[in-house]
């Protein structure tokens, strides 16, 4: 029995090092967060306590609903096209570029190890309108030449491509790890039935790579919900283009629109209001993930 | 027929003629391929350009003016080596702090039955779904209050906790033999030196995962950097970068050099380690 005792003392001092963190990181600012959120701070007016204020006003501000929208164009743009996208590019390297799989898996995550910053200032001079590569290969193709990030309607498209770019080799990675886990003896099972290799692809990989997709597909949405350096770099910085998330809100995705409130006019209040809104969704579509793949740690 | 079709795209190393499936998979990956290269194509180049030929169309992709003067310009003017060198300590701070508290707090889930165990637990996939973004405005808060602002200890603080890396631990943990701690036990072996000697070495690939992952966030990491430094004492490479930018607006010539120098080390780091860094990320995928 104290041999039992002694044991479980140990089990919590091994604990002890993440409780502490996560109460110091998480919990803490996280009770804080719903504190904040029912006060209104000014930068010279000190602290009120104003209750469900913050939550009434973001309801009523015009930002808030711009920044929703903008969060989920970019959400229905970017994790469709990348997931297809890298599922594509995992399939041919897994069946017809075989031979080159080492050399194309490289290529492609390289933009996933490149610096977000740097990589968002290279598409920013691409995308420059007179001098820009983009638009002198649209010239090249007879297309429209666009104003791109000074232009309202395309600035976030112009992103989005970033965004796209910069995931697609994780999901392909992803992906390939899935195909290759994929039970040799069911494929083979399929190919002597005489299944095409779509059919193949259709009925026997694409469920059983089902959870995979999942996988991919929540962490992709879940990277959309927080996405703020390609906007914030896009759009700010450097003389050319005014405000993080402009021209003319375009592109103020959720987090810029928290990080401007909290930290550009300093409304705390205002800011925490809007960051319970996003914790919200979040948590959301996380319990979604969890309903269908299973919970992280819980067996396969 | 069809058998023998699905064959020959299965083992392309088989000596016939390419089938045109596999031809057309050779050349959209490789149309793919260039696509995703351009931009980074474009960054080199622009770093040995001078401004003149940068914004000359059509452009051109080898240096026809080739010029070092972009980088002695960025060395003189921008304290590179200081980012960097902010960079280098601010991750390890974060990749030791997750590290330390993953392992030793995955063990304790995995292998110790502890009374309140799974309130924990409870505690630690809620905070799974907390996004840092939420976090941000009362995390500043709570660094003012410490006087924490534009300190090293302020740039990790939000980091040093992942409750990824307490999942990947302990469901990798999990999978070890509870018979090589009872072994230990019986041979008087203490319970930190078991953690330390018995599971810390069958760790490796866990390890390698958790410390890529963390890495990669840790270094590309801009938003809470951005809030939290104000000066170049403490400003990271992402954050000196769009300092440098913010200053230097339409010079296209230093930023390219600016952002060469800065991308660089990690692909290179990527090459020499890609099959570690691609496992790593494919096992946290597959273990979540």
């Amino acid at each position: 029995m104290r041999y039992q005792t002694r044991l479980r003392l140990w089990g919590y001092a091994f604990l002890l090092p993440s409780v502490l963190l996560f109460a110091a990181v998480v919990a803490y600012p996280l009770l804080n967060l719903f504190r904040l959120s029912t006060f209104e701070s000014g930068l010279f007016t000190g602290t009120r306590f104003v209750g469900i204020d913050n939550y009434v006003k973001m309801l009523e501000q015009p930002q808030f609903y711009q920044s929703l929208k903008v969060t989920l164009i970019w959400t229905l743009g970017v994790v469709p096209l990348t997931l297809v996208l890298g599922l594509l590019v995992a399939l041919l390297l897994n069946q017809g570029a075989a031979r080159f799989t080492g050399f194309f898996r490289v290529v492609y995550f390289i933009p996933v190890v490149t610096n977000m910053v740097a990589a968002s200032f290279v598409w920013k001079w691409l995308f420059e309108p007179t001098n820009g590569v983009v638009n002198y290969f649209a010239a090249s193709l007879h297309l429209a030449q666009p104003g791109w990030l000074a232009d309202p309607k395309y600035a976030l498209s112009a992103m989005m491509v970033v965004g796209i770019w910069k995931q697609l080799g994780f999901a392909m990675v992803l992906f390939l790890a899935g195909l290759q886990g994929l039970p040799r003896e069911v494929l083979d099972a399929a190919r002597i039935d005489g299944a095409s290799s779509s059919q193949a692809f259709w009925f026997v990989k694409l469920p059983l790579l089902n959870a995979t997709l999942i996988f991919v597909l929540v962490l992709l949405t879940v990277n959309a919900f927080r996405v703020f350096t390609i906007p914030y770099v896009m759009s700010a910085g450097g003389l050319t283009y005014g405000t993080p998330g402009g021209p003319l809100d375009s592109t103020r995705v959720f987090a810029i629109h928290i990080y401007d409130l909290g930290f550009k006019a300093h409304q705390m209040g205002a800011a925490s209001a809007a960051a319970v809104a996003l914790l919200l969704l979040t948590m959301l579509l996380t319990l979604l993930q969890f309903r269908l793949v299973g919970r992280p740690g819980s067996a396969e | 027929m069809i058998t023998r079709h699905v064959n020959a795209q299965e083992h392309p190393r088989t000596r016939s003629s390419l089938p045109p499936l596999t031809l057309l998979a050779y050349l959209l990956i490789g149309i793919g391929g260039v696509v995703m290269m351009l931009p980074l194509a474009w960054m080199v180049s622009a770093s040995f350009k001078p401004m003149s030929e940068i914004i000359q169309v059509p452009p051109t992709w080898i240096p026809q003016h080739f010029t070092f003067r972009n980088y002695q310009q960025v060395f003189a003017e921008f304290p590179f080596a200081r980012y960097f060198l902010n960079s280098v300590v601010t991750t390890l701070l974060i990749i030791l702090s997750v590290l330390i508290s993953s392992v030793s707090g995955g063990y304790a889930l995995a292998k110790f039955r502890l009374p309140g165990q799974h309130v924990i637990l409870i505690l630690f996939l809620l905070a799974l779904m907390v996004p840092f973004q939420s976090l941000m405005v009362p995390t500043y808060q709570l660094m003012v209050s410490l006087h924490l602002v534009n300190t090293y200890a302020g740039v990790v603080y939000p980091f040093l906790f992942s409750a990824t890396g307490i999942f990947l631990m302990r469901q990798f943990i999990s999978d070890l033999p509870s018979e090589l701690i009872e072994a230990a036990r019986i041979d008087g072996a203490s319970e930190p030196r078991i953690l330390m000697s018995v599971i810390l070495p069958l760790l490796g690939p866990a390890l390698a995962a958790l410390t890529i992952l963390e890495f990669s966030s840790a270094w590309e990491e801009f938003l809470w950097p951005s809030i939290i430094t104000s000066s170049d004492a403490t400003r990271t490479i992402p954050i000196g970068l769009q300092y440098f930018a913010e200053q230097y607006g339409t010079r296209i010539d230093l930023q390219m050099a600016g952002s060469t120098l800065a991308a660089l080390p990690v692909i290179l780091g990527f090459l020499l380690l890609q099959k570690q860094f691609i496992e790593g990320i494919a096992l946290t995928g597959v273990k979540g």
